[in-house]
């Protein structure tokens, strides 16, 4: 069977509705006001990028329901006529083949009498042409092929009508032409073409304002963001970005946004405070180191006293090196690249370690160091910072522990981690000076008298932010009670 | 001993080569980077003292690799002012021995540079420390002076055997909290001090001449004569 004839006006079809979409989405910048840079602008613009992705997307989907429903109607009733000539064919040929030309022609007027729908076309030729039977009054000039589909105008009963046709030749000359009267069906498709025509302009004026609408959309959210970033930029670091309250994937952005900002704001103000007590702090060793060896230049009466002065402004200065490597320290603790070099470790170990190291140091000041904890303690983390966080908390308890008191290092594990307690039987720090214990340089009215930059708890807490864990500060009454808790690895076992 | 510095800051390599010279050592110096690797590939030095950031497009860490990829295993102290772990790991992983942040006190580069340049001259392993007459043990883990048995706790054991082991050089506080602790901080109170005095307790006390030496501004000596 051939289709050639019937297949391009769905093609066209198509081809008009895809015109529709693309020539509108392709119009829609020229409405644009800043139409006037250079065209390559278009690509750039992601919100038009996105007008013109769904305008497309639209206009492709319209023009496959098109192509389908005309395969559906129009297509399926070319094939019904198809078949139906086809069977045509094979009967008269059956018929010709036993009763030749009269049976034939008996045959095409039992057809043509018992026909009721009155669409069938018959015309039996002789070898010039000339007609023997059949409701056609002659054979159209142009039918000259047996492979071909014709469907052109022909007249029969006095009127014309288009009719879809084959011809066949048979043996000694004669001619057959058989089709069916497809006036009705054309003007359906014509109806119908006219209809999807109609669809195509409504699809393309959809995709346009589909495609506005989307691209306002975008504007709109990304307006929202970019207005709070430049606001942020210029300085205002109070501004958010403002949420729609619908919780959906823009409102997630933007919450993900004002995170990240309240953590900048957050370091910001760590940073400022630091540098505002680096200020304050350092002033103080600073001052002196700078009095001593001014004064040895005017008041230095022998080479040792001159010496002298050196030597303690280079401990002053070795004082404020150390200051600056604490904080450095702790900053880069902070920073949190240390994550990396996260293990599994055996804490037992290390608290003997520690308790060890402090201990001579508690024992020459008459303080009892006790340790209590399990003989193996998984742990996961840093083991040099939990090390050093631990060896801050044992060297505060033993430093601010009365002589006879008692310091008392405990640890256990806990549900979801361990906890590790530093409790001594000092002073203790008032509950209101509690919470800015852990700030850099605090120096609670205790401390006044010991040596020290305030810089130790500092660090542990750093320690247990980047760990995850915590640390609390606890009224031991008497003392200090250092809680710091390290929660285990949540990925389970294993390393 | 030869040693050679490679440090661009004049003021650092001056105050530098001057104490080296002071303390008895011969040294090179070399201002960049180019000049550095070149001295360090060319001539034979018994301890290298390498700053990490040099002029000359060479810094201190392609020189570390480029004589490590030449087996060149002379000890090298790095001497930078990149003070993070991360940068510690760095220069020791590039094949460094030691590695000490500015700002310095001179008598811990002395000491540090001293204790790498005979650690490289060791011969094998060794099963017995002596230092005039008191001796360790390192198989029975026993000590004795004057044919005295001593009785010391593991960690003090450790610190005497790090002492013995740097007889006659400084060892500084913080050598100390390295090699015998393992701790790489400062520790804040001078616990290191504490724990000498108690092992100068059992060593010393009970005989008429002390061994363990305090050094002014540095640290400890194990010898016989004061410092």
């Amino acid at each position: 069977m051939n289709d050639r004839q019937c297949s391009p006006p769905p093609l066209e079809g198509l081809g008009r509705a895809a015109d529709q979409g693309w020539g509108e989405g392709e119009n829609t910048p020229s409405s644009e006001p800043r139409h006037r840079r250079s065209p390559l602008w278009l690509f750039r613009s992601a919100s038009l990028r996105f007008a013109f992705v769904y305008a497309l997307l639209l206009a492709t989907s319209a023009a496959a329901l098109a192509i389908f429903l005309w395969w559906a109607t129009a297509g399926l009733l070319d094939r019904q006529t198809d078949a139906a000539i086809h069977a045509d064919a094979q009967g008269l040929s059956e018929r010709w083949a036993e009763g030749g030309l009269p049976a034939l022609v008996l045959t095409i007027d039992d057809r043509l009498a018992g026909n009721v729908d009155d669409d069938a076309i018959y015309l039996l030729a002789d070898p010039i042409m000339r007609r023997i039977a059949g409701n056609l009054e002659r054979w159209p000039s142009t039918v000259r092929r047996t492979d071909v589909w014709y469907e052109l105008p022909v007249r029969r009963a006095g009127i014309t009508t288009l009719a879809r046709m084959q011809r066949y030749d048979l043996p000694n000359g004669f001619h057959l032409l058989i089709g069916r009267d497809v006036q009705v069906r054309a003007r359906l498709r014509t109806l119908l073409t006219d209809a999807l025509l109609w669809a195509a302009v409504i699809v393309g004026a959809m995709a346009t304002a589909g495609a506005l609408l989307v691209r306002s959309m975008f504007r709109r959210t990304l307006a929202n963001v970019s207005a709070t970033a430049a606001a942020i930029a210029a300085g205002d670091f109070a501004q958010r970005v403002k949420l729609s309250g619908r919780g959906d994937e823009f409102d997630q952005l933007a919450e993900t946004i004002n995170d990240m900002l309240d953590r900048i704001v957050r370091l910001m103000d760590g940073v400022r405070q630091v540098s505002n007590a680096i200020a304050h702090d350092l002033r103080t060793p600073i001052t002196r180191a700078r009095t001593r060896l001014e004064d040895a230049a005017l008041h230095a009466h022998s080479p040792e006293e001159l010496q002298a002065a050196i030597e303690r402004a280079t401990a002053d200065l070795d004082g404020i090196v150390a200051v600056f490597q604490a904080l450095l320290r702790i900053a880069e603790i902070e920073a949190g690249s240390r994550r990396s070099a996260f293990a599994r470790f055996d804490l037992a170990p290390l608290l003997a370690d520690v308790a060890e190291l402090y201990g001579a140091v508690a024992e020459d000041k008459q303080v009892g160091l006790a340790v209590d904890s399990p003989d193996r303690l998984p742990a996961y983390g840093d083991r040099d910072l939990v090390q050093q966080a631990v060896a801050n908390l044992v060297d505060n308890a033993v430093k601010f522990s009365p002589p006879g008191g008692q310091v008392r290092l405990r640890a256990a594990a806990i549900q979801g981690g361990v906890e590790i307690v530093v409790a001594d039987q000092g002073a203790g720090i008032p509950a209101g000076d509690r919470a800015r214990a852990i700030e850099r340089f605090f120096r609670g009215e205790a401390a006044r008298s010991t040596p020290g930059a305030g810089l130790g708890l500092a660090l542990v807490q750093a320690v247990a932010q980047l760990h995850l864990g915590s640390l609390r500060l606890e009224d031991a009454g008497p003392g200090l009670r250092a809680v710091l808790t390290l929660p285990a690895r949540e990925d389970g076992p294993g390393g | 001993m030869r040693i050679l510095v490679v440090e661009d800051d004049k003021d650092v390599a001056g105050f530098v080569v001057r104490g080296l010279k002071e303390a008895g050592h011969v040294v090179e110096h070399a201002d960049n980077g180019r000049d550095g690797l070149f001295l360090a590939a060319s001539e034979s030095f018994d301890a290298v003292i390498l700053d990490r950031m040099l002029p000359g497009g060479i810094d201190g860490l392609k020189i570390l690799e480029t004589l490590r990829g030449q087996k060149n295993h002379v000890p090298v102290l790095i001497l930078s002012a990149l003070a993070e772990v991360d940068e510690r790991v760095k220069g020791l992983k590039a094949g460094g021995d030691d590695y000490l942040t500015k700002p310095f006190a001179f008598a811990e580069l002395l000491a540090r540079v001293e204790a790498l340049a005979r650690r490289g001259k060791s011969e094998g392993p060794v099963t017995k420390l002596v230092v005039e007459d008191l001796e360790l043990d390192l198989l029975s883990r026993q000590v004795k002076r004057a044919s005295q048995k001593i009785d010391l706790q593991p960690r003090e054991f450790r610190l005497l055997e790090y002492l013995m082991r740097h007889a006659g050089q400084v060892v500084t506080r913080t050598m100390l909290l390295e090699g015998v602790w393992d701790y790489h901080f400062d520790p804040q109170t001078n616990v290191i001090d504490v724990h000498v005095s108690r092992l100068r307790q059992k060593v010393d006390k009970p005989f008429p001449t002390p061994l363990i030496q305090t050094v002014r501004n540095a640290g400890y000596m194990l010898r016989a004569e004061p410092v």
